[in-house]
């Protein structure tokens, strides 16, 4: 009977999720103004915004879903899809890109089977692009988890990856 | 008042104007593409630039205040180039379909196009949008055709304030739709089509029935009855080339007639019924609300004419002829819909009594009726889905079609419609009192409704000069009035002295501000007329374009003139009504009635 399971307390930690976005949305007094700040902090509450945190954030300030929606899907730091363990974020930046980024970025695009924004079906990885990361003399670069990989080798990835788990 | 300069021309502006304006009133055209007056001004297509003296880059004239002393040129070789390049990358994304495309004969698109003398477009490339939504009963979302110039989202957010559409994503992926994965069929919409009345292109559209209607109109074995609403005749003319205002009653039946139709019916007939049904509901709640408070015995009571049940004294009651305020009302208002009259809208009750009353009249066995709705609204469309819309498992209205699709079928029939004499509308479903035409403009319904009320409870006419209600004429958004019960006839002696404070809207923006009032304990009408599309169905969503205030006001003037041309012009004086009643339903909100002509309405979620 006793068999280990967490669903219980995954019910208890998204209602305390809630409850602190309507604490986040009072202090916000539910100003449709407001609305940028309170989705940042839903963000940072839920790790992503589905469809169903939006909704809640439509019904509590009585916002139209589609005016919603098309903020979170304007700003490209907004994201509906949850995030993996380790956000990957490969360089696109002039020096990357003319150094095979883009090559990096198609070998792991097939090893992972996901696209850009996009989060692997295990949640191991996120994969993100980015615009320099600082490394040109040593690309491509790909930064994961911030902790930036130089003169990455797209033959070689496997490797670098099986670092996180 | 200012002068300025508009090519090599001293012309004058007024204080507030944008060099648009100015232009336009001094007879230069500017074109424009994503600009419509009053409704959205935003400056999102560039189309409309000029060239201003001293500024760095081009200005777009819709947006641009017009100041003293400015110099404005607006067909230089620099302008025409970027009007043409604008043009043509917006072409890129664009199919080019107008050769079997619905709109082509008034795409403003298109036109523009002819406008620029664009005859190539250099940038072909890939297309960023392939939905065509099909999800609604009531409209059709083609993505393709979207030229993005967001005149739905200024209408669907700011005039209806509903917020069904609204840009998602950015740059090239750019879409306008409900958000999400979210279909139309599944948001917050209240199909009332007023984003296809603004919509420049094929891209908002009401969803097709021409086809079934043919085909029914072609099943022998079928009898195929049609009715047309209050507002069509006062429209149906302008797609042939007829000015607003133009009022075509007559060439409509006959056009009907020789399309096939066997039997040619007015929904203003129950029109004149529904004000019967929704006068005495009116009077039942107000009854029961003195039953309750112990002003009238249930004696005196049972001496009135009123419905067998009396309703719940709810009040203020609000009309519910208008589908897609009720379909607003249940997804944003759902604690309140006890306020909304049980009426079924006109059409449906036409509907149910064509396959009850008139097949056992007729003998016709009622699965073999055809009933087809000619209607100014695409939010009927969505009503005949309704489940509570059937009768013994027979659905009330098979098939609605907007104002602009029979035009188009009328065409498609090749009949001369200009050229067609006046004729009738059938019995026994044909003859209408001048408060049924009413129904068709916003204060329409409830005018129509004080008509009959009042006499009922005093036995003398409404109080006001011509019968008309002026205070609440016209299209102001939110208009009221209020009379008072005098001299009342001794079994109504409980509304002796009763003032009346009544309310009339019509564009859902207007519908909110009434509805909060209710929420807030703060409402103080006991009657509110709702319209869902701004000026009543005269403009509903499914009304031959371009629909703006000055064709408004055209339809609308029509439609007092069918009224009080009228010789009968209270419905409860309606002879064939009266019949109706003796004949087959008993009394008003009696059991027949009811079962047939009153429905209920169902909660739905505000995301
Ligand atoms: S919407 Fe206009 S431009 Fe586009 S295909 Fe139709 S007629 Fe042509
Ligand atoms: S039909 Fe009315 S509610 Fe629906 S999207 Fe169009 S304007 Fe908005
Ligand atoms: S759907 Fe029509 S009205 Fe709406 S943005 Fe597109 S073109 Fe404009
Ligand atoms: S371009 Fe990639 S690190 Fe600068
Ligand atoms: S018409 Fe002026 S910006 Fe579109």
């Amino acid at each position: 009977m006793a068999q280990h399971c967490d669903c219980q307390t995954a019910v208890i930690d998204e209602q305390k999720a809630y409850q602190t976005l309507m604490q986040v949305i009072e202090d916000y007094d539910r100003k449709p103004s407001n609305l940028i700040q309170i989705l940042h902090m839903a963000q940072a509450i839920f790790g992503y915004l589905p469809e169903k945190v939006q909704r809640f954030i439509c019904e509590q300030m009585e916002l139209p879903f589609s005016e919603v929606s098309g903020v979170v899907s304007f700003y490209s730091y907004f994201t509906t899809q949850p995030k993996g363990r380790h956000t990957i974020q490969v360089c696109l930046g002039t020096a990357c890109y003319v150094r095979g980024g883009k090559k990096v970025l198609d070998a792991l695009k097939g090893l992972l089977e996901i696209d850009v924004g996009e989060t692997t079906p295990d949640r191991r990885f996120s994969l993100e692009v980015k615009r320099c990361i600082g490394a040109c003399g040593l690309a491509p670069a790909v930064a994961i988890n911030n902790v930036v990989h130089k003169r990455v080798n797209p033959n070689k990835l496997q490797d670098m990856l099986s670092q996180y788990e | 008042m200012f002068t300025m300069t508009i090519n090599q021309q001293q012309v004058t502006a007024r204080e507030g104007e944008t060099i648009l304006e100015v232009a336009k009133r001094n007879h230069i055209q500017i074109p424009t593409l994503c600009h419509l007056e009053g409704i959205h001004q935003i400056g999102a297509c560039r189309i409309c630039v000029v060239e201003v003296e001293g500024a760095k880059s081009l200005m777009a004239s819709c947006v641009t205040p017009a100041t003293s002393g400015m110099v404005v040129r607006t067909h230089t070789p620099k302008v025409r180039k970027a009007r043409k390049v604008l043009y043509e990358l917006m072409l890129s994304d664009h199919p080019t379909d107008c050769l079997h495309c619905a709109r082509s004969h008034d795409c403003e698109f298109r036109q523009l196009g002819e406008v620029l003398q664009v005859d190539v477009s250099r940038f072909a490339g890939q297309r960023s949008k392939n939905l065509v939504d099909t999800s609604s009963a009531a409209i059709v979302r083609d993505n393709n055709k979207c030229i993005l110039c967001r005149r739905c989202v200024s209408v669907c957010n700011e005039i209806q304030g509903v917020g069904a559409l609204n840009a998602q994503n950015r740059g090239f992926g750019t879409s306008i739709s409900p958000g999400g994965d979210l279909l139309l069929g599944s948001a917050v919409c209240a199909a009332c089509g007023q984003c296809t009345l603004v919509c420049p292109v094929n891209a908002l559209k009401e969803k097709d029935a021409t086809k079934m209607v043919w085909d029914a109109l072609a099943d022998p074995e079928l009898t195929v009855v049609v009715q047309t609403a209050p507002a069509v005749r006062a429209a149906l003319g302008e797609p042939f080339g007829m000015p607003p205002g133009s009022l075509v009653t007559g060439k409509m039946a006959a056009a009907l007639r020789r399309m096939g139709f066997d039997a040619v019916f007015d929904t203003n007939f129950t029109a004149d019924l529904t004000i019967l049904e929704e006068g005495y509901e009116l009077l039942g709640r107000l009854a029961a609300g003195a039953l309750a408070n112990g002003a009238v015995t249930r004696e005196q009571l049972d001496t009135l004419n009123l419905p067998g049940h009396l309703p719940q004294p709810v009040l203020p009651m609000i009309t519910s002829c208008s589908p897609g305020w009720i379909k607003y009302a249940e997804h944003f208002y759902s604690p309140y819909l006890d306020h909304l009259s049980s009426c079924k809208s006109p059409h449906m009750m036409l509907g149910a009594l064509t396959k009850t009353w008139y097949a056992q009249k007729q003998g016709i066995d009622p699965k073999r009726l055809f009933v087809v709705s000619v209607m100014p609204c695409t939010a009927k469309k969505y009503e005949v889905t309704r489940p509570e819309m059937t009768t013994d498992g027979i659905a009330n209205v098979d098939a609605v079609l907007t104002t602009r699709e029979l035009a188009q079928m009328i065409r498609e029939a090749g009949i001369d419609f200009t050229h067609l004499p006046d004729e009738l509308f059938d019995s026994p479903m044909g003859l209408s009192t001048g408060a049924a035409d009413i129904f068709g403009v916003t204060g329409g319904v409830m005018e129509a409704a004080l008509r009959t009320v009042y006499e009922v409870v005093t036995g003398r006419e409404l109080p006001f000069e011509q019968l008309h209600v002026q205070p609440i004429v016209g299209l102001e958004r939110i208009k009221t009035a209020s009379f008072q019960f005098a001299d009342v006839k001794p079994e109504w002696s409980f509304l002796e002295g009763v003032t009346a404070r009544i309310a009339v809207t019509s564009g859902l923006a207007g519908a909110a501000h009434l509805l909060d009032e209710i929420a807030a304990g703060q409402s103080p009408y006991v009657f509110i007329e709702v319209m869902g599309c701004p000026g009543g169905c005269i403009s509903g969503g499914g009304q031959p374009r371009p629909v703006n205030d000055d064709v408004r006001r055209k339809r609308l003037e029509a439609i007092y003139r069918e009224d009080e041309g009228k010789p009968i012009r209270k419905s409860h004086e309606n002879p064939d009504i009266l019949t109706l009643y003796s004949e087959f339903l008993g009394s008003p909100g009696g059991h027949v009635a009811h079962n047939l002509l009153h429905t209920h309405y169902t909660v739905r979620s505000r995301t």
